[in-house]
């Protein structure tokens, strides 16, 4: 009673909230209760809630293959190297764009270098392929001296180099940004103290600026670690087009829920192994922020 | 001693200059490879097809031609088709969200409603945790019957939890509280107070919402390929993505390949040109576009990193 009278008091509010709260019930939590798909026998015919219960089975059956491994072993070696170049990377472009002499020029640059953002990643996969194709960019600059054409495109211990070079090459710009604007609001006086001091650029850069950035470096990894079970899939999928040939580098956990999902005939391990990221994730990032926390109560997510 | 002093300036200006040059030129290089392989597809798109031939791809093909455009202008009906079904997505489901995100992200602005952290909770749980792609996909399909409808394409964007969060810390730095007292002692109410008063004088923040909204449903190649199979539905990111995906049956099929059927989609499939062309037609208006709303997205990501 007393609930539905707060109700009726509020409900304007109540009102404007709703669209966006009958949208996260059918698009968020929903495939929340959905979860269960994953610890059934799931057939079409019978459905979410009529499917025979299967436990663990298809857990079972999923780690028992090498795939499951290979699919977490990529995924999680990829975001490890993602983590370690994300951070320095982006926070040296910044400390560059910071040092170069001349406003304009910068602006251009940076401009320039969040380009890549701003490509989807299918109109990345043509931009691989105009690269790295046989017939492609790389290969008529080798011709071009006399080299002969390597087979990038299809042969798989090219594409761990092409992927992660790939992924810097669109998200560096991007990155620098929340960098650059942390950089520059440095008060001058801290620099002009240390030129005072004696100190010379290269120390200015290590001894202000790197540590006002510490702390906005920290976050952004650990944020990145509980999320370490997920992957790009744009970058995992649309880049190599889906050769299948380079599964052996290419199929992190995504690709992997993807592709079964779609032959259709792997439903219960694609079920699996989209909860097993789903759950572990949500715990990888619970701890991210509970250390964040520890660090530094302002930065953490809740 | 003057002497000594300003031969020393003069070393210190000449070492500095030497730092910046080389700064210039690294960066220089670096931006060159940002603009390089985006150039390519340009110059692909309009090279011909006996130069993609014999030279491959490069930046100076021997022949130029519009012969890709000429191609893609042939099955107009197909790309306008997509072309009309990605604009309607982007600005509708642009619209859309703006509205639902901008109503519900003041919700939770309100620290005198009552359940402020409840709701806030709510949304920002789909943050931490979500189905996953198969819980998603069944119940999207069985449960929601969105399958192969041009609902699927935007409807699940309309409400962003980082999006939301942003547009609430926005109103916090941006509205005062006062002003909402203020216009409650008028005697506004509450949905006049938000559409009336609140609204445009968040246009900034919404106008920052709005550009992610408009490059996320622009560029959203995903749910079309999961869900998608009416190629009147197809928007065009899809669309360049199904092109390849055809490729690709034809050239891991050899017996597919070599049947009438096979042969048939072998001819209608375009050449490298207008594949070219089409992913130049896809991604010039988002490239032309950005550099004027750049402060905008700045924006949102400075104040997306203070926690409201």
């Amino acid at each position: 009673m007393q609930f539905i009278k707060e109700i009726k008091k509020n409900w304007e509010l109540i009102l404007l909230a709703l669209p966006a709260i009958i949208l996260l019930i059918l698009f968020k939590y929903l495939p929340m209760a959905g979860i269960i798909i994953a610890f059934e026998d799931y057939q079409y015919s019978k459905g979410l809630f009529l499917s025979p219960w299967s436990g663990l089975k298809n857990f079972e059956f999923l780690f028992a293959t090498n795939i499951a491994w290979n699919i977490i072993k990529l995924t999680l070696g990829y975001n490890i190297v993602f983590i370690l170049l994300g951070v320095i990377l982006p926070v040296a472009l910044a400390i560059a764009f910071n040092e170069l002499k001349g406003t304009k020029t910068s602006k251009v640059f940076q401009t320039i270098s969040i380009m890549p953002h701003f490509l989807s990643w299918v109109i990345m996969s043509y931009v691989g392929l105009s690269l790295f194709n046989n017939n492609g960019f790389l290969n008529t600059i080798l011709n071009l001296f006399g080299a002969d054409s390597i087979d990038w495109y299809s042969k798989a211990n090219y594409w761990p180099w092409i992927l992660i070079l790939t992924h810097v090459w669109k998200t560096i710009g991007f990155n620098s940004i929340i960098y650059l604007a942390s950089i520059c609001g440095i008060p001058v006086e801290f620099y002009e103290a240390a030129k005072l001091d004696g100190a010379s650029r290269w120390q200015q850069i290590r001894y202000i600026m790197l540590p006002h950035l510490k702390l906005m470096m920290i976050i952004t990894t650990i944020m990145a670690l509980g999320r370490i079970f997920n992957s790009d899939f744009g970058l995992f999928y649309q880049m190599p087009m889906n050769q299948g040939q380079l599964y052996p580098v290419t199929q992190t956990i995504d690709v992997y829920v993807f592709n079964a999902l779609r032959s259709m005939r792997n439903i219960n391990m694609s079920a699996a192994a989209s909860v097993f990221q789903s759950v572990v994730g949500f715990i990888t990032i619970l701890i991210a922020n509970g250390i964040i926390r520890k660090i530094d109560s302002e930065s953490a997510l809740f | 001693m003057s002497k000594g002093n300003s031969i020393r300036n003069k070393n210190k200006i000449n070492r500095i200059k030497f730092h910046d040059i080389l700064l210039f030129v690294v960066l220089l290089g670096l931006t060159i490879t940002f603009i390089i392989p985006v150039a390519l597809i340009y110059v692909i798109s309009l090279s011909s097809n006996e130069s993609i031939r014999n030279l491959g791809y490069t930046l100076f093909p021997s022949e130029w031609s519009l012969d890709g455009y000429r191609y893609l202008m042939g099955t107009s009906e197909q790309l306008i088709n997509s072309a009309f079904i990605s604009v309607f997505i982007t600005v509708a489901g642009t619209i859309l969200s703006v509205i639902v995100m901008g109503m519900v992200a003041y919700v939770i602005y309100r620290k005198d409603f009552k359940y402020r952290v409840q709701l806030s909770f709510f949304i920002f749980f789909t943050m931490l945790f979500s189905g996953g792609m198969v819980p998603s996909y069944i119940i999207n399909t069985r449960l929601l019957h969105l399958n192969d409808t041009i609902l699927i394409l935007f409807l699940p964007f309309l409400c962003r939890a980082w999006h939301v969060i942003i547009l609430r810390t926005y109103y916090t730095q941006n509205i005062p509280d006062s002003l909402i007292e203020a216009a409650k002692i008028d005697g506004a109410r509450e949905l006049e107070l938000y559409f009336k008063i609140v609204f445009p004088i968040s246009l900034p923040g919404i106008a920052t919402i709005a550009l992610y909204s408009v490059v996320l449903l622009w560029n959203e190649w995903f749910t079309g390929l999961l869900y998608i199979n009416n190629s009147k539905l197809l928007p065009l990111q899809v669309l360049l993505n199904s092109i390849q995906s055809d490729l690709d049956v034809l050239s891991q099929n050899p017996e597919f390949a070599t049947s009438p059927d096979g042969i048939e989609m072998a001819m209608n499939l375009p050449a490298d040109s207008a594949r070219m062309a089409l992913a130049v037609v896809i991604m010039t208006p988002v490239l032309f576009a950005y550099p004027f709303f750049q402060r905008y997205f700045i924006k949102g990501l400075t104040i997306g990193s203070v926690k409201g």
